[in-house]
């Protein structure tokens, strides 16, 4: 599955869209891991706990999203862009969705 | 005698917060320059795509993210610039290490992938928690954009 996030696939043409897909996930926070994290706000700096568990969510969320484009017979995404947002304190929604489309091989 | 514990601990966690967040700023700064100077070949343009004469042979998407959180200290430091208003270079600094921190994942997992340029950047800036006072807490910075391997 070719994924990108400008209109087309470069050095593929597109044959024929399929339309939008999309993949989303809610994630909390571990209680143990925020502990943490309320400590690490002390000094300051990374939180790696964090940075991994958002990492994870959004790789979830394109899977999920490239299960969708699979299904509909779809061997490229387009035009992907991602979105995040806090539903609650504590959870954050990470949402990703593109086009879905059909590429082949440039004729030239 | 009475001893304000409750002063006292606000004292140290504004020293321990100023001793190791300075520390872990100018440290992580020395390890952004050091890895921009390394990954310098690794061209990114806000442009959409890339010039139609170039020869093409992969595409994809790659992505960096991090959550940095700023330090009690600083967090003070904005709640007194807060009564007044103006420039909060407290945060400036924190906003700042977290963008060329995402671009800089962003460039290693493109490397991974041995492209030469990435396109069409997007960044996207969200606050993950909360500190006091509803005062920033720590930020999440993602960047994300297209890797193009060329001839």
């Amino acid at each position: 599955m070719l994924i990108t996030n400008i209109e087309s696939v470069p050095g593929k043409t597109i044959v024929k869209h399929l339309g939008l897909v999309q993949g989303s996930t809610v994630r909390a926070k571990h209680v143990g891991k925020d502990i943490l994290a309320g400590l690490k706000n002390i000094v300051g700096g990374e939180l790696k706990a964090y940075t991994e568990l958002l990492h994870d969510a959004r790789e979830q969320a394109t899977q999920r999203m490239i299960d969708q484009a699979q299904g509909m017979g779809a061997n490229a995404i387009t035009n992907v862009r991602f979105a995040t947002s806090s539903i609650t304190a504590g959870a954050a929604e990470l949402f990703v969705y593109g086009t879905a489309v059909v590429v082949e091989e440039d004729q030239d | 005698m009475y001893i304000p514990y409750d002063i006292l601990i606000i004292i140290a966690f504004l020293m321990l917060g100023y001793g190791f967040g300075q520390l872990a700023e100018k440290k992580h700064y020395r390890s952004i320059r050091q890895r921009e100077t390394m990954l310098k070949d690794i061209l990114i343009f806000g442009a959409k795509s890339p010039p139609a004469d170039w020869p093409i042979v992969t595409s994809e998407l790659v992505h960096g993210n991090v959550v940095v959180s700023v330090d009690y200290f600083k967090r003070f430091l904005f709640s007194l610039r807060n009564i007044f208003g103006g420039r909060v270079e407290a945060y400036e600094s924190l906003i700042d290490r977290g963008r060329r921190e995402a671009v800089l994942r962003m460039k290693q997992h493109a490397l991974r992938l041995n492209s030469d340029a990435i396109f069409n950047i997007k960044f996207e800036t969200s606050a993950v928690s909360r500190g006091f006072s509803s005062s920033l807490g720590s930020v999440e910075v993602f960047a994300y954009g297209t890797a193009i391997k060329t001839s």
